[in-house]
């Protein structure tokens, strides 16, 4: 067993008490930061502690929030991102519902290193039950002045919104997610300006993931050092949740030290292949990155091991596929998931998933010519010229469809069928 | 038209907010529950409410996944169709629904009980294959619980 820091106190079934989390030495890094320690010196210990962003980007927290000019006008906002709708990933909503006090600390450690006073919890719809847990808890810590102006008589002021999207997956990427939040279109926008200079109601604003966020009173609490150590790999720190779905014995998830084996997370973590199931591949961290081959099975699940050997960690959503599974029609239905879920803003993205989803859905179904394959290979590269990291994020199945299992494609083309449909 | 208690509790609401515009998803959810849908109706009070144009509201209205802008059932049924749930039998439980409810994806059953939509990825891959009733999800789901949830919102819907 390895160590639990962000599930120290999760529970089967139901969330840690306001209580319950003090009494495992909560809201102390809080009382201690306020006491103690100037924004810097908070802001130089997410450096020290190498906390990577936990959203997908792995971009360094303590960098990001340096960007906050000393001068910056305020207010100054700090938003976290619970708008999780990678596929295949649920630790934010999982997190949540472990220990929401964690969160909110979290929350009030970064506002002080950016010198923030407004908080916002930005949260898709389909997570209904985590948003009312988050509005009654913020509440409670309210109450125990955590939150709020002067909180524990230290002259500092921040308080927390829970706020509700209408659900679309574009609302994660953190330049549409302002604009949802400011009541506009939520398209991306390309910086400059960053965020962090001009970004909610053009006020400085930093994005910080769920996961991320939680990590910050225990780097307080326990020193950098000791969070680096967490990892089993020199490149990383902390552990990392990890999401694990598919052709396994036990999805779920599982806080496991950054740089652990992949053979590992599955063997021993998630009970092991199904019964029959023998493993074909795996998604690393969400839908937007590419099938990681059996070839890669003992590799160090961490953003470093996995950039060098051309991959993302991404979320560390898992999604583990079996022999039997079809990886044409897995890539079909991934590319369904692009194509409904572009915001439509810019034209390679808006007219390239649908395009793309018809040439695979035809390759699936018997249909397909050998001329499509280089077709895809050329409208993934034209993606690349998309707006946002959208669809270069979600062409990333399809490539590596067509560089590892290109086998697979051919034989679709080939037998005019799918081989792995019986009839 | 928008009950007098409604209009005040939403104009007070925004009032209390600093930028009324970013209550704009709040409001027109409010008034969905309250219409059944966010009707042209709807619509145009949500505009005249944050200080909008209608032309404006229906840019978000039709953006997002949870405002309906056609009239639903009483149930909408979000069928979620994302990889993990298409791997653990996605098919079979919208076959089933379909099935069961006389009706294809996107339609409403004509006794106005039940709407069927596909929706992305929800989040619940741990509970596959997974699905929202009103936003509240039911996973990981067979045919024979399936069934008796249908059962009981019958029930409930007496």
């Amino acid at each position: 067993m390895y160590p639990q820091v962000l599930f120290q106190n999760r529970k089967p079934d139901r969330i840690a008490s306001l209580e319950e989390y003090r009494a495992s030495g909560g809201y102390a890094a809080l009382a201690d930061v306020l006491k103690n320690f100037s924004y810097k010196d908070v802001r130089t210990m997410m450096l020290d502690a190498m906390l990577l962003g936990r959203g997908g980007a792995a971009f360094p927290a303590g960098r990001k929030v340096m960007t906050v000019a000393d001068d910056a006008p305020y207010p100054r906002y700090i938003i976290c991102n619970a708008d999780e709708m990678e596929p295949g990933t649920f630790k934010d909503r999982v997190l949540i519902h472990a220990d929401p006090h964690m969160l909110i600390e979290g929350m009030i450690i970064e506002g002080y290193s950016a010198r923030a006073e407004k908080g916002v919890i930005f949260i898709r719809p389909e997570y209904e039950s985590a948003a009312r847990i988050l509005d009654r808890e913020i509440e409670k810590a309210r109450a125990e002045d955590y939150l709020g102006n002067n909180i524990l008589n230290s002259g500092y002021n921040f308080d927390i919104v829970v706020h509700r999207s209408g659900g679309r997956y574009i609302c994660g990427e953190v330049t549409a997610q302002m604009n949802a939040l400011q009541g506009k279109r939520p398209n991306p926008k390309q910086p400059p300006p960053y965020a962090t200079e001009k970004g909610l109601w053009g006020q400085p604003t930093v994005i910080q993931n769920v996961e991320t966020l939680v990590c910050i009173p225990h780097i307080i609490r326990n020193g950098p050092e000791w969070f680096r150590n967490l990892a089993l790999t020199e490149t990383s720190a902390g552990t990392k949740v990890f999401c694990v779905s598919g052709k396994i014995n036990r999805p779920g998830c599982y806080e496991l030290p950054m740089g652990i084996r992949l053979s590992e997370i599955i063997e021993t973590h998630a009970g092991g292949m199904r019964e029959g199931a023998q493993f074909k591949a795996c998604l690393p961290g969400g839908a937007s990155t590419a099938f990681l081959t059996a070839e890669f099975y003992d590799i160090e699940m961490d953003f470093e091991t996995l950039k060098k050997a051309g991959h993302r960690l991404g979320t560390g959503a898992i999604m583990v596929f079996d022999h039997k599974t079809c990886l044409v029609e897995a890539t079909l239905n991934l590319t369904e998931f692009f194509a409904r879920e572009s915001c439509g803003w810019c034209t390679p993205c808006r007219e390239g998933f649908p395009y793309m989803r018809d040439l695979l859905w035809r390759i699936e179904h018997g249909k397909g010519r050998e001329e499509f394959v280089s077709t895809l290979k050329q409208m993934c590269r034209h993606l690349w010229n998309s707006y946002c990291a959208f669809a270069p994020g979600g062409v990333a199945p399809i490539e590596s469809l067509l560089t590892y299992f290109k086998d697979e494609v051919y034989a679709h083309i080939r037998e005019k069928k799918c081989p792995f449909k019986s009839e | 038209m928008l009950s007098e208690e409604l209009k005040a509790s939403l104009e007070k609401k925004i009032s209390l907010a600093e930028h009324p515009r970013e209550l704009v998803v709040d409001v027109m959810l409010e008034l969905q529950d309250h219409y059944g849908f966010l009707s042209d109706e709807a619509l145009e009070e949500a505009a005249v409410l944050l200080g909008m144009t209608p032309l404006e509201m229906e840019e978000l209205a039709t953006f997002y996944t949870f405002i309906f802008r056609e009239p639903v059932g009483k149930y909408v049924i979000h069928v979620c169709d994302s990889i993990i749930c298409w791997m653990d039998g996605y098919e079979s439980i919208r076959d089933h629904l379909s099935q069961k409810l006389g009706i294809k994806m996107g339609e409403t059953t004509s006794d106005g009980l039940f709407t069927l939509l596909p929706v992305c990825c929800i989040g619940y891959c741990d509970r596959s294959p997974a699905i929202l009733i009103n936003r509240e999800v039911y996973g990981p789901l067979t045919i024979e619980k399936l069934n008796e949830i249908l059962e009981a919102l019958r029930k409930e819907a007496g």
